[in-house]
């Protein structure tokens, strides 16, 4: 394969998938619709998780927070104004009378998730390690902690509800393309690369000219801003959401499809989101009871046990993930092949 | 703020802080837990709280069983031990080698099974969460000076001060305890030097399943309904509180969780419900500005472990 095409190749590889996935939900019925662009949209925001966690190799248990702001966004903003100030009464005035259309809103939640995310991670990005751990799962506490109880911002510990439902197969498509192409064009370029060898050795890229803070907090706004993109996607796919939905099950939810996947490539997000959303929704009919030849009714919590396992046994067993690491390449089977039939794996 | 003071001041009673002091007896226990393996495997235990929540699950079934409380107690204890000791072997052991990021993702990981684990044995009945009827008794109030005093505060206080000095005797004066001060100022030397990572290692997770079984013991005196998110924020709290104080030498971090025990104890007794709504988020910031100000704690001197800086 020549090299001019290897950037085609990683960028078809995973949207293939998505607009499969897409195109699938157009032919089924409603319930199997919601879920397969629950796939989707979860996909939206392990690639944005991605986009940080990955490139620089720093955990964050706070990227969930840029979803939440960029749900919440999309959503007061798009509720229609004649229900608006009925539902919502304690608005700031300039949220409370403006409402804006289904595109603009998505726009809207990205720029605010942007924006937070670089407010938050100016000083945060001085950290690593367990500290970066610590640090950003307090963001998530703030952020969760606001949207739950301050009525100005938001419907409080309510449920924000009569959002449009406008996230159908067309939009959470485009919106996961949209997504996956800034992510690989990110990746590839100047900045992520510089990125990528302060994951592998922060102090060799310091030492190379690398401004390792600058390169992380690039990265964390533009994960932070694509995870808005996925919180304005989900809120439009629901119609509903609370602050409790966008904290820490989601948070350990999005974080096993990456693990699952693998943490160092886009096509691991990709991947581990689909893969792990199938089992997530099966796991989820299950528990209420589903007809699969013979009933299949597993008792509640088995979803997060089995998902549970599966992430800590991935990250004991194999670190890399399913796809290894590795990006979409047309003799990736091939070369898996050869690695397992070599029988050693590192 | 200024309105707050006020209120803090005037609620200053012998009653808060004989309440305040017994929490944070128990968040000074479940902060030596944690400081305890963070020690020794520099690995921040996510799932110490349902370490926690397993133990008191083990007394509400025993509760509901019929034993006798000391019976329920001991089963509580082998629950929290064996649990404990599994988790060493089978998540902690073979992360060893891995970063301390990838052990922190892994215990999140493990938070979440267990806590579901409980949720899938406690709806067999078709309600979520147990009651623990049997140890309620030891919840009884005895007057001390004019103040009404828990006798299960009592039992808290007493046995943090116990437990404390016996582990100080035992890092201090016993060759295990040793051991393990040394591994944990530098695990690699102190292997150099013959002490055994998996003897010195295993220890120190039995010795904070037993601070956690103790924990569970008085907190579900205390709050005797048992449900899957048991002790899951107080977790969280203590984490901060360990965080805040510092993580790297054990008295600091004991501090840190005796410190946050006792400042949510008074701040609650003394704070109508709306005044403490937005709590958390200063809490939380609070751990942020600690984190990039002071990263070793604000008790300790010298660098941090976590002080990873670019």
């Amino acid at each position: 394969m020549s090299r001019r095409a290897e950037p085609l190749v990683q960028l078809l590889g995973p949207c293939t998938l998505v607009v499969a996935v897409g195109a699938a939900s157009t032919l089924v019925s409603r319930a199997t619709e919601i879920d397969l662009l629950n796939a989707i949209v979860s996909m939206t925001i392990v690639v944005a998780l991605y986009v940080f966690i990955g490139n620089s190799g720093v955990l964050s248990f706070g990227q969930v927070s840029f979803v939440a702001v960029g749900a919440f966004t999309a959503g007061v903003l798009t509720i229609p104004l004649e229900s608006k100030t009925g539902v919502l009464p304690e608005l700031f005035p300039l949220l409370r009378d403006h409402t804006v259309g289904n595109v603009v809103s998505l726009v809207l939640a990205a720029a605010v998730g942007g924006v937070f995310a670089l407010l938050v991670g100016t000083p945060l990005m001085r950290l690593s390690g367990l500290a970066a751990g610590i640090a950003t799962f307090a963001v998530l506490e703030i952020t969760h902690n606001l949207l739950r109880e301050w009525d100005k911002i938001g419907p409080g510990a309510t449920t924000l509800s009569l959002v449009p439902e406008s996230t159908d197969a067309v939009q959470a498509t485009i919106g996961a393309v949209l997504v996956i192409a800034i992510a690989l064009a990110y990746q590839r370029s100047r900045f992520g690369r510089m990125l990528r060898a302060s994951r592998e050795d922060a102090t060799a890229a310091q030492g190379v000219g690398v401004n390792v803070h600058r390169q992380r907090l690039w990265a964390f706004t533009l994960s932070g801003a694509l995870a808005g993109l996925g919180g304005g996607l989900l809120v439009h796919l629901l119609g509903s959401i609370t602050a409790d939905q966008v904290y820490l099950e989601l948070t350990f939810i999005s974080l096993a499809m990456l693990v699952v996947g693998g943490t160092t490539s886009l096509f691991g997000a990709v991947v581990g989101a689909l893969v792990v959303s199938g089992l997530d929704t099966f796991l989820g009919r299950a528990e209420e009871g589903v007809n699969i030849g013979f009933t299949f009714d597993l008792p509640q919590g088995t979803r997060l046990v089995i998902l549970g396992t599966l992430m800590a046994a991935m990250l004991i067993l194999r670190p890399s993930g399913i796809t290894g690491g590795r990006e979409f390449s047309l003799n990736w089977l091939a070369r898996r092949g050869r690695r397992t039939r070599g029988g050693a794996s590192t | 703020m200024s309105t707050l003071l006020p209120h803090l001041v005037a609620a200053l009673d012998a009653q808060t802080i004989a309440d305040a002091v017994g929490l944070g007896a128990v968040y000074a226990l479940m902060a030596v837990g944690i400081g305890l393996v963070f020690g020794v495997l520099r690995l921040v235990n996510f799932a110490y709280g349902q370490l926690i929540m397993a133990g008191a699950y083990a007394l509400a079934f025993a509760s509901q069983a019929g034993w006798p409380v000391w019976l329920g107690i001991i089963l509580c204890f082998a629950v929290v031990i064996a649990l404990s000791l599994a988790m060493e072997r089978v998540v902690f052991r073979p992360l060893r080698t891995q970063s301390p990021a990838v052990m922190l993702v892994t215990t999140f990981a493990i938070a979440f099974l267990l806590q579901a684990a409980a949720l899938l044995i406690d709806v067999r009945d078709d309600t979520i969460g147990e009651p623990a009827t049997s140890v309620a008794s030891l919840n009884q109030a005895i007057s001390l000076l004019g103040v009404d005093v828990r006798k299960v505060t009592i039992v808290a206080v007493l046995v943090a001060a116990v437990a404390l000095g016996l582990l100080a005797l035992l890092l201090g004066r016993t060759s295990i305890g040793l051991q393990m001060r040394a591994a944990s100022t530098d695990f690699r030397t102190a292997r150099l030097l013959g002490v055994r990572a998996n003897t010195v290692i295993g220890f120190a997770v039995l010795l904070s399943g037993v601070l956690a079984a103790a924990v569970a013991v008085i907190l579900t005196v205390q709050q005797p309904f048992v449900s899957p998110d048991f002790a899951l924020y107080s977790t969280i709290v203590v984490l901060v509180g360990v965080v805040v104080g510092g993580i790297d030498r054990l008295w600091t971090a004991t501090l840190g969780g005796f410190a946050i025990g006792f400042a949510s104890g008074v701040i609650n007794g003394a704070l109508p419900t709306d005044k403490t709504v937005f709590l958390p988020s200063a809490v939380f910031a609070l751990v942020i500005i600690v984190l990039l100000v002071r990263p070793a704690g604000l008790f300790a001197r010298g660098r941090s472990s976590l002080a990873d800086r670019v």
